[in-house]
């Protein structure tokens, strides 16, 4: 199977500043992908690249195929056309991102109406239909109502209404549920899930929150300082993490991998912060790493292989994957 | 009108702030990962300016080729308004030479003179006297009525507040230049009156500003700090509360003492001047009956007025760029 | 439906805020009127040519004017509610009727001029936002700058000089043609010719003021998240300022301008005597020079109610504009 979207060594850069320094990954039809990381890892722009909505100043890398095709190469007409339809977006901020003076029906309408040949009519019972698609209760006089008068939830639904309303190929959820109470992020989550299997949608879902991406993604991403750290299934990324970077996130010190899980307590602080993006040499999470050794100061570390589905960019292993890295490069 | 004139140029600063911390290294938010302390632009640079004082919001004005025009500019102006006494002696509206002579004319009155053969270059420096006394001391009156009215109202709240309110809005209902020909044309022109009466007209302005300055830095913990520690309201209004509410009203203060001389001079065009001083609105309004035949009269003092506004308008403009950052910042 | 009723709630409230502030205008009025020199007893006099003491007291009594301060205020305020805003001797009729005959002449040149300011002031904002910082912003800027630092009148005594003493395209002043017979589309078309020059030095300021506004609102709006939201849907440029950014940057715009109306009043009092426009602020002027104070403060008060019905409208058009306005109480 040929991948729906494929990044290759896509890179940012807004003057000497590098926030994205050339990830790649792939994502296929109807596949859940998350990608994490904090604050400045990059992940966010990665994403507003993904849908060419990065600021003008930008200078982009690499390139992103989508169904075979560059869309770094294409001209900003081109990209009209696949924003909306191809490729949806789902933002962060419910309460912001839904225009306060037009009504939720009329801002789900205007992406069918610019993408699809629907008389009014038609777009009408459209937005109606979406309304009752992403489970809004009485979507038939909703339709007329104003962001302002919806809760959190319900916008986010909207915004998922909007993202989906032409079939895309690709949702790109991000932080989408950050800013929802508990229980509607599961709400959200089920939705998203229901959706991209019933519509056969390929989802990257960008977050933080390590416990969305264990119960829902189908692979996770993480990134740290603009470059892609470690990646893989979630169930053994997280029981198992192999840059010193995950094993922070997790909150799973080496002496406390046993009995701690990453489910059980708050995620603990890891000391420091991302360095600047302009960076030095080596490896950037050197500064903030309990296991850095002089060597990693000299080049940045490259992605290996460490398992079966499996990549991460450190030298040094945690000693119980020795291992399982001997019987992976004899199968290979 | 001054009110908002800063509050426009205030905004677009807030644009090129965020630009800014777009190209800096941490371009996410940092609500996206709440558990981990990514560095914050916003925090960081507050604290550098509490820190540098007000040397900082001087450099930066000082550094600012707009505010620097403005400032020659006005320098200059100040310079002859002093001077004139010295370059000019005499009375200004005496008779020196033939009446229309033209600029270039005769080299011993560069700017030519007028109907009643006085010499408009002296009457153009002396008549810098008159705008800005009246600018600066109107502007004096206006602060001093404003900001007491403003302080007791944003202090105590309450019911003093809603009377306050009320009176400003009074004011600000009245179309002021009309209540400045009333006022004038009651109490008869000469440079005191007009000076009170452009005071009486700006005050509600300042005190609105005041009002909401004082209202946002009451809650604020140096002054709860302060309360508790039972110090009195004087000392808290005027040590504690009005150093930190200034800075808006210092760039408006610039804005004022143009609209000020823009006020007297319309005033004196229209005869409502002191009739015993040379005013550049009189100028304008003697040389008017001859545009026909000399309209250098009417337009050199014009260009006297143009020439001071505007370099008080690119001071007050160099006053936001340096001081909004810093108030802006606070009240998020 | 929905709309109208939210509209109506508003309106409601902003009349009943609009109560006291009219009680404080008025009392404010008659204070002034008190402290200006002179009463109607010494016009008259003035006007009769000889008064004596006696006559003098007489005509005082007969006006209530010997009166306590409260009695007097009390007067004022039921002779208001009868529309009666007293009598000017030089014009030989009540200041209410000359007032209500100029006051369509202001209202017009005003209107001309906030149409143009806005219309023109908006585009050229919305210019400067999508070019910001590059050379179209920076040359705008310039101009605006320029505008807003030219005292109108000025603005006016230069345009004259300009289009009617060198080039003769435009009247110099009045408000139609002397002694002309021109009907219908003509008689517009002339009148038009002579609000073209009031109008321009009226709201070059005010058209300085919203092109920087425009600007600064449309930078802001362009940062916000549904305008992302609206890109990401596939919006086009054009589509994209028109729908989302410039219909939600005219709500500080609309507040602003409704802010502005009380001062270009006080505009078109000077521009008006540059121009001899026969309006309100022509009326002032004359009664400036006349002393003729009853005439002057009852400009004042009519103005004042301008404003407030103005803001009225203003109101009710933010409210249109915005829908989470007058949803709730």
């Amino acid at each position: 199977m040929t991948a729906l979207l494929e990044v290759r060594d896509f890179s940012v850069a807004f003057g000497a500043s590098q926030p994205v320094k050339g990830v790649s990954f792939t994502a296929n039809p109807g596949e859940m992908l998350a990608i994490v990381g904090e604050s400045g890892s990059g992940k966010s722009l990665t994403a507003l690249g993904l849908i060419g909505l990065l600021p003008r100043h930008a200078k982009t890398g690499g390139e992103i195929r989508f169904e075979g095709r560059n869309l770094l190469a294409q001209s900003e007409r081109d990209w009209r056309r696949i924003r909306g339809r191809d490729i949806g977006m789902i933002f962060q901020e419910p309460m912001t991102s839904l225009n306060p003076v037009l009504t939720v029906g009329e801002q789900i309408i205007e992406v069918l109406r610019i993408h699809e040949r629907l008389d009014r009519k038609q777009a009408r019972q459209r937005a109606v239909d979406l309304l009752e698609l992403v489970n809004i209760p009485e979507a038939r006089k909703r339709v007329d109502d104003y962001p302002h008068q919806l809760s959190g939830g319900m916008r986010q639904r909207v915004m998922i209404a909007i993202g989906v309303a032409c079939n895309p190929k690709l949702l790109i959820a991000d932080e989408a549920t950050t800013a929802l109470d508990v229980t509607i992020q599961a709400q959200i989550l089920q939705l998203l899930d229901n959706l991209r299997r019933d519509l056969n949608m390929a989802v990257i879902l960008i977050t933080h929150d390590l416990g969305i991406v264990a119960q829902w993604a189908d692979r996770v991403m993480v990134m740290y300082a603009g470059r892609k750290v470690e990646e893989g299934l979630p169930e053994p990324v997280f029981t198992d993490p192999y840059h010193p970077y995950t094993r922070g996130l997790l909150g799973a010190s080496p002496r406390a991998e046993s009995g701690h899980h990453y489910r059980d307590g708050p995620l603990i602080e890891i000391p420091g912060s991302i360095v600047s993006a302009t960076g030095e040499k080596g490896c950037a999470f050197r500064p903030r790493c309990p296991s850095a050794q002089a060597s990693c100061g000299f080049a940045v570390p490259a992605l290996r292989q460490i398992a079966e589905d499996r990549l991460a960019a450190c030298p040094f292993t945690p000693t119980r994957f020795v291992s399982q890295i001997h019987d992976a490069s004899l199968r290979s | 009108m001054t009110l908002t004139q800063s509050s426009i140029a205030r905004s677009p600063r807030l644009g090129a702030l965020q630009s800014d911390e777009v190209e800096a290294a941490t371009p996410e938010q940092s609500k996206d990962w709440p558990f981990l302390h990514a560095p914050d632009a916003l925090t960081q640079s507050s604290a550098a300016v509490t820190k540098a004082g007000l040397r900082r919001e001087l450099r930066i004005f000082l550094t600012n080729p707009n505010a620097i025009i403005g400032l020659t500019f006005l320098v200059t102006v100040v310079v002859l308004a002093l001077a004139a006494p010295y370059l000019f002696p005499g009375d200004p509206l005496e008779m020196v030479a033939r009446p229309f002579l033209w600029p270039g004319q005769n080299p011993d009155y560069p700017l030519g003179t007028d109907s009643m053969g006085r010499d408009v270059l002296a009457g153009i420096v002396h008549g810098a006297r008159i705008s800005l006394t009246v600018g600066i001391a109107a502007t004096l009156i206006g602060l001093t009525i404003g900001i007491l009215v403003g302080a007791i109202a944003g202090y105590f709240g309450g019911l003093v507040d809603d009377v306050l309110v009320k009176l400003i809005e009074i004011f600000q209902t009245l179309p002021s230049f009309v209540l400045l020909v009333v006022l004038v044309a009651i109490a008869q022109p000469n440079v005191l009156t007009v000076t009170c009466a452009i005071g009486i007209i700006t005050w509600p302005m300042v005190a609105r500003l005041t009002r909401a300055e004082f209202r946002a830095i009451r809650e604020k913990d140096y002054v709860l700090a302060a309360r508790s520690l039972g110090y009195g309201h004087v000392r808290i209004v005027f040590r504690e509360i009005l150093p930190n509410a200034l800075p808006p009203i210092i760039v408006t203060s610039s804005v004022m003492v143009a609209g000020a001389i823009l006020m007297e001079a319309a005033l004196s065009f229209m005869g409502l001047g002191d009739p015993n001083r040379v005013s550049w609105g009189s100028m304008i309004g003697a040389g008017r009956d001859v545009i026909r035949t000399a309209w250098y009269l009417t337009a050199l003092p014009g260009l006297a007025i143009v020439f001071t506004v505007i370099s008080l308008n690119l001071i007050s403009d160099g006053l936001n760029d340096a001081l909004n950052p810093r108030f802006s910042e606070e009240r998020r | 439906m929905i709309v109208s009723r939210r509209l109506f709630q508003r309106l409601r409230r902003t009349a009943i805020q609009a109560v006291p502030t009219v009680v404080g205008i008025v009392i404010l009025n008659f204070f002034l009127l008190q402290f200006a020199p002179g009463d109607a007893a010494d016009v008259m006099a003035a006007e009769a040519g000889s008064a004596t003491v006696e006559t003098m007291a007489d005509l005082r009594s007969r006006f209530g004017l010997d009166l306590p301060v409260i009695h007097q205020l009390l007067n004022y305020l039921s002779n208001l509610a009868h529309f009666s805003l007293g009598y000017s001797p030089r014009y030989g009729m009540p200041v209410a009727e000359l007032i209500g005959q100029r006051l369509p002449g202001t209202l017009i040149l005003m209107g001309a001029a906030l149409l143009f300011a806005l219309t023109i002031g908006v585009i050229l904002g919305s210019l400067m936002a999508q070019f910001s910082g590059r050379l179209p912003d920076r040359v705008l800027s310039v101009g605006s700058l320029l505008f807003y630092s030219v005292p109108g009148f000025w603005i006016g005594l230069m345009l004259i000089l300009l289009f009617s003493v060198k080039l003769g395209w435009l009247p110099s002043g009045g408000d139609s043609t002397i002694g002309s017979s021109l009907t219908g589309f003509a008689a517009l078309a002339d009148r038009a010719r002579y609000i073209v020059l009031p109008a321009l030095s009226l709201s070059l300021y005010y058209l300085a003021i919203y092109a920087r506004l425009t600007r600064a609102a449309m930078l802001e709006v362009k940062s916000q998240d549904y305008v992302r939201t609206a890109r990401a849907k596939g919006v086009s440029p054009l589509r994209l300022v028109l729908r989302h950014i410039l219909r939600n940057a005219l709500i500080p715009i609309t507040t602003l301008a409704g802010m502005h109306i009380g001062g270009m009043l006080g505009g078109a009092v000077v521009v008006e005597t540059v121009f001899s426009w026969p309006g309100l602020g022509r009326l002032a002027f004359e009664a400036v020079m006349a002393r003729d104070f009853s005439v002057l403060l009852g400009i004042l008060l009519l103005s004042s109610f301008v404003v407030i019905i103005v803001n009225a409208t203003v109101d009710l058009l933010q409210a249109w504009l915005d829908p989470r306005i007058g949803e709730s109480r």
